[in-house]
């Protein structure tokens, strides 16, 4: 009998997909074939070798929060389509097909929230919407949440995730590099803790930009980050790339961030941060009262 | 020095080398002619230049000729001493800085430098700069705020260089620091876009008070040939990527990214490098004379306004 050969015609084989849709996930890190369930209730982090699975905007403001705080700022800011931009596809489209697709109107979602019991500004960058490109609505979301953490005095996180600049808003998505840079150094002004929280990947503007001006740097492990892409460096430069080259490790041993967390140690150590940060910030504010009261007795008198 | 030209440039230079031989032929009844050629020139100039598409104005903003940060230094200055490095790591060539004299005026001045000849390219990395020229450029920006120089910047880069170098010391990093810390630098800033303002490379120098951009530069978030051969697929198709980019000088201006569009003598600068720097010169102090005398706080906040009124987009926020 020949064990390797059909013998007879007609025997189908199941379709080759060992894994039926929706109810198993295989991690593209190391190929650990992972039950859904469980692996959301691990923040859709591999439990073998710590890949973290890209989520969207919502599901990290619910990890990082406490049930329901979390207000929405500014979700009706829709992109518009100042330069008439159009290549295969017009800009319009593939925003709406973007909003479609996420149920969200932009790259990023802002609010207000609490974080164990503290009160935030938090931003979280959406991958999913074209890429989490920075136009002109990323760009205001992350004015007005930074405005908003300086005028109640409480932190900024931000969450970033982003191939960069929206190449369809052109020259105006390059200013807003600058826009949001004015926002957070009004934030440092001002003695508001930022903590920058870089997911995969984050390149391009939004590296050169927020994602890089926290306090305090915290990246996911293995993420992305750099600010040309690899491809690019690896094609324009015609440089061969070292292992694990712009990866959060290789960010770490140079200097770049202070930390590398997964997802589920997050909470906490943004808990440790804003605590300690938060307090000198308070005395700082009492010493420019001080400060204040002075030149008042010295008008007085 | 032989002239290098672009095609659509051909038809002037023939008319002014017909020109230049009459002229050298001497003859009386010749200089009849020569004025009425010379007409005919200002005409074909002013014709062949104003009618550009995005994709020409590309190529006059990377002319060979084009004059660069350096040739403008000393075309506009005079007096200037370079100051090198970053006290970080070393010495960016890309880019240029350094104290400058004009007339009785002491400024800070900085700017990429693409270099003229290719050996000089190489050198200066087309003007490609590595996080050393940021942090370069940052420190100068500090010691004028220090000293109270006004800041004169000049742009002119394809943009930050992408190389395994430059990630691993924090080209990111740099641009951001930048970007950030020029909203406290408290003396007046004034930004010359003279050729290609290539993305955050560019940007990272292009924040100021006043921003002036010449009649040919280009200003974009990624080159043509980038964005073409991510939107299209294809790198040929750079020219569609240039019309849709929308980066020409009166786009910028009416996106409200530059306040001020400098018209080329003669249609662009190569062609007459000294009238165009003088230009340059008197915007720039006729600029930086109207900061001067603001208020550190009124200058730093108008600064940052101008920034946050940048953007378009539709729907309220809640």
């Amino acid at each position: 009998m020949n064990w390797l050969k059909r013998a007879k015609q007609g025997i189908k084989t199941w379709r080759k997909r060992d894994i039926p849709d929706g109810l198993w996930e295989k991690c593209p890190s190391c190929g650990e074939i992972l039950y859904r369930k469980e692996l959301i209730k691990l923040l859709s982090v591999c439990p073998k070798c710590r890949y973290h699975f890209r989520i969207d905007a919502f599901t990290y403001i619910g990890i990082l929060t406490d049930r329901n705080s979390f207000t929405e700022m500014d979700a009706g800011l829709v992109s518009g389509d100042p330069l008439g931009f159009r290549d295969s596809r017009k800009y319009r489209d593939r925003v709406k097909d973007a909003r479609r697709k996420t149920g969200m109107n932009s790259a990023i979602a802002t609010g207000t929230a609490r974080l164990d019991g503290r009160k935030v500004v938090l931003a979280v960058m959406n991958f999913g919407f074209m890429g989490g490109s920075m136009g002109s609505v990323v760009g205001e979301k992350i004015t007005r949440a930074a405005r908003r953490a300086v005028q109640e005095r409480i932190p900024l996180i931000i969450v970033s995730s982003s191939g960069g600049a929206r190449m369809q808003e052109s020259i105006l998505s390059l200013m807003q590099m600058a826009k949001t840079s004015a926002a957070i150094a009004l934030v440092s002004n001002n003695a508001i803790p930022y903590i920058s929280i870089i997911t995969n990947p984050t390149t391009g503007g939004v590296a050169a930009s927020f994602a890089f001006q926290g306090d305090v740097i915290i990246a996911e492990p293995k993420a992305l980050i750099g600010f040309a892409g690899p491809r690019v460096i690896r094609e324009t430069v015609g440089e061969e790339l070292p292992e694990g080259f712009q990866r959060s490790e290789f960010l770490l041993e140079h200097g770049m961030i202070d930390m590398i967390r997964s997802r589920q140690e997050l909470k906490g150590v943004l808990g440790f941060v804003l605590d300690s940060l938060m307090r000198g910030a308070a005395t700082r504010v009492k010493e420019e009262h001080r400060e204040h009261d002075r030149t008042t007795i010295s008008l007085i008198r | 020095m032989g002239v290098r030209m672009l095609e659509f440039e051909s038809p002037v230079y023939e008319l002014e080398g017909r020109i230049e031989k009459l002229k050298r032929g001497g003859c009386s009844e010749s200089s009849s002619e020569v004025a009425r050629l010379e007409e005919r020139l200002q005409d074909l100039e002013r014709r062949i230049y104003r009618d550009l598409s995005p994709w020409d104005r590309v190529l006059l903003a990377r002319h060979p000729q084009r004059p660069t940060t350096r040739d403008y230094i000393s075309m506009i200055c005079d007096d200037f001493l370079e100051l090198h490095g970053d006290r970080c790591f070393g010495d960016d060539t890309a880019i240029i800085g350094g104290i400058a004299r004009i007339e009785e005026k002491r400024l800070m001045v900085v700017g990429h430098e693409k270099g003229r000849n290719t050996k000089e390219k190489i050198r200066r990395n087309f003007g490609m700069a590595r996080p050393e020229g940021f942090r370069k450029t940052l420190r100068l920006m500090r010691m004028a705020e220090k000293y109270s120089l006004p800041i004169v910047s000049f742009i002119d880069t394809p943009g930050a260089y992408p190389g395994v170098g430059a990630e691993e010391r924090g080209q990111s990093r740099a641009i951001a620091e930048n970007l950030k810390e020029i909203f406290d630098i408290a003396t007046p800033v004034v930004v010359v876009i003279i050729g290609e303002g290539g993305s955050g490379g560019a940007l990272a120098l292009a924040v100021g008070d006043r921003v002036l951009m010449l009649e040919n530069a280009v200003y974009s978030v990624i080159s043509p040939e980038g964005c073409a051969a991510i939107l299209w697929k294809s790198k040929e198709r750079a020219p569609d990527a240039a019309a849709s980019l929308r980066l020409t000088a009166r786009d910028c201006l009416e996106c409200g990214v530059v306040d001020t569009v400098i018209e080329e003598l003669h249609g662009a600068s190569h062609r007459d490098p000294e009238g165009n720097a003088a230009v340059v010169k008197r915007e720039l102090l006729a600029f930086i004379k109207e900061l001067e005398d603001l208020p550190a706080d009124v200058l730093l906040g108008a600064r940052r306004e101008k920034y946050f009124s940048i953007g378009y987009f539709e729907g309220k926020g809640i």
